[in-house]
């Protein structure tokens, strides 16, 4: 007998850690819609991916660019009347699209999520600078002249650190998180 | 002496490190110990539960794991460090299995986490172990007149905490403000989220969100906007500019860590707040500093706190 699961439920146990009541309790009452700080901003508004979801259309959940346009300010988590948990939602896309492979393209977001992962990994803290790659080709030269504008008025005011910074057992660190998990196909 | 183990953050050495001298003078004065988490390491912000979940957890967990060999409670400046700790914490505490896995990577670096101590954002620790009146007795120029928008941030009030602080309707960051002196004003967008990482990730977005809490402050009439954030203060104040140049708005609004605010109540050196960093001039916050010395030795500096309450 052939068993496939449904994209809902690939989705739905992506999710499982997180405490979700399970997407198929949405009674679609569009309150994570009208929380989002950021929904003018998505193809589609929280509440409609959870029905797209819902329904399988996992090519254009999966080509959406809602997910990557959430902040992560949790308001629909805290407000859901069905805890759902629309933002840990928004994290699992993010997280499938990427290891899928099927993210829409032109997007920022996975590129600065896997250079920021890859210079934790390294160094063990974070370094601003190391990110601009990620966006600063995709806004083209207006947009790569405002952002070296941007970066030069806080170096001015000694806001950006010059050389990255890293932890002191950076093989330790490194050892553990390849126990957790195993970095190559990650990082 | 009350003592935490403090975790700086990244931000704290760069863009942020007004927010951190200013954190450790304004403690120093309150009689807090603020211990560094040795070697501590990047919380992991939101782009690790972008790429795993479970690697987002062990970056937290090192860090609770060195606090809890120091025995101490963790406390974090920065919103999105201290939501991160905090609910790394909660879920190592309830889930044994996500324990178990994580402890076993812990070992790695010699380390293990038990579950014993506790994450407090810097301003819980300051209004509620702290108090208000440990406050208002290091007051010694009230910062009369001065109006300030409390911007508590998203991610300090949410989601699902049980520490008995308000996340519908918080007054506590309001309370802060008057018991240093100053005027809260009524600041509808204090609570809303200013896109974080998203001015990476979608520019537009971020400084279209950025704009409504500009705007929200300026309809406010507010001063200065108080932050508890990082991240909210580099979105708000260094993408000022920005916001301007792509809605053609002209804000100009100062935006300063509470720390940084209290500090100049409390009668620091501008200088030894990390103030003079700034991309917009907080000049009404130091001309009304500047403003005090005189009335405030004149009424006296108990009197003039009373005073300073709306």
């Amino acid at each position: 007998m052939k068993t496939t699961m449904s994209f809902a439920d690939e989705i739905s146990n992506l999710m499982y850690a997180t405490g979700t009541r399970g997407l198929n309790s949405c009674i679609q009452c569009a309150t994570c819609s009208a929380t989002c700080p950021a929904v003018d901003h998505m193809d589609h508004t929280p509440r409609r991916l959870i029905a797209m979801i819902n329904a399988g259309l996992k090519d254009e959940v999966l080509a959406s660019n809602t997910f990557w346009t959430c902040a992560s300010c949790y308001e629909c988590s805290s407000r859901c009347p069905k805890e759902i948990k629309p933002s840990e939602l928004m994290y699992a896309l993010k997280r499938y699209s990427i290891w899928h492979n099927r993210y829409r393209r032109k997007l920022v977001g996975p590129d600065f999520s896997r250079r920021f992962v890859r210079t934790i990994m390294r160094t063990g803290k974070s370094y601003e600078p190391g990110y601009a790659p990620a966006f600063i080709f995709e806004n083209g030269p207006v947009g790569m002249v405002r952002e070296m504008r941007f970066a030069m008025r806080l170096m001015a005011r000694r806001r950006i650190a010059l050389v990255p910074k890293r932890i002191k057992r950076t093989r330790n660190f490194r050892r553990m998180l390849s126990r957790i998990l195993p970095l190559e196909g990650v990082a | 002496m009350k003592r935490y183990a403090y975790f700086p953050g990244c931000s704290a050495e760069s863009v942020s490190a007004s927010y951190h001298v200013s954190t450790l003078e304004t403690g120093a004065k309150l009689g807090i110990e603020f211990e560094e988490i040795e070697d501590w390491n990047c919380c992991g912000a939101t782009p690790y539960t972008n790429i795993d979940e479970l690697l987002a957890h062990g970056l937290c967990a090192r860090n609770l794991a060195i606090a809890e060999k120091a025995g101490l409670d963790v406390v974090a400046p920065c919103n999105a460090c201290f939501k991160n700790l905090h609910h790394a914490a909660a879920e190592l505490k309830a889930d044994k299995d996500l324990a178990e896995h994580i402890n076993f990577a812990l070992e790695a670096d010699g380390l293990h986490f038990d579950g014993k101590i506790g994450v407090h954002h810097l301003i819980h620790v300051y209004v509620k172990d702290v108090g208000l009146d440990a406050i208002k007795k290091q007051v010694k120029q009230p910062l009369k007149g001065l109006k300030v928008a409390a911007y508590y941030g998203c991610q300090l009030v949410r989601p699902d905490r049980n520490d008995g602080f308000d996340p519908e309707d918080p007054r506590y960051f309001e309370d802060l403000l008057k018991a240093i002196g100053a005027e809260a004003v009524d600041f509808p967008q204090r609570l809303h989220c200013c896109g974080a990482s998203l001015m990476v990730a979608n520019r537009r977005a971020a400084l279209a969100m950025v704009r409504d809490l500009l705007r929200s402050a300026v309809q406010a009439k507010a001063d200065v906007i108080a932050t508890a954030c990082p991240l909210c203060q580099l979105n708000l104040e260094c993408y000022q500019q920005d916001v301007n140049r792509e809605f053609g708005t002209t804000y100009k609004v100062p935006v300063l860590y509470f720390t940084q605010l209290m500090g100049l109540a409390m009668g620091i050196e501008p200088r030894k707040l990390g103030i003079g960093t700034e991309v917009v001039s907080p000049k009404p916050v130091l001309e009304c500093v500047a403003r005090k010395p005189a009335a405030a030795a004149a009424a006296g500096a108990a009197q003039t706190v009373k005073a300073g309450q709306p």
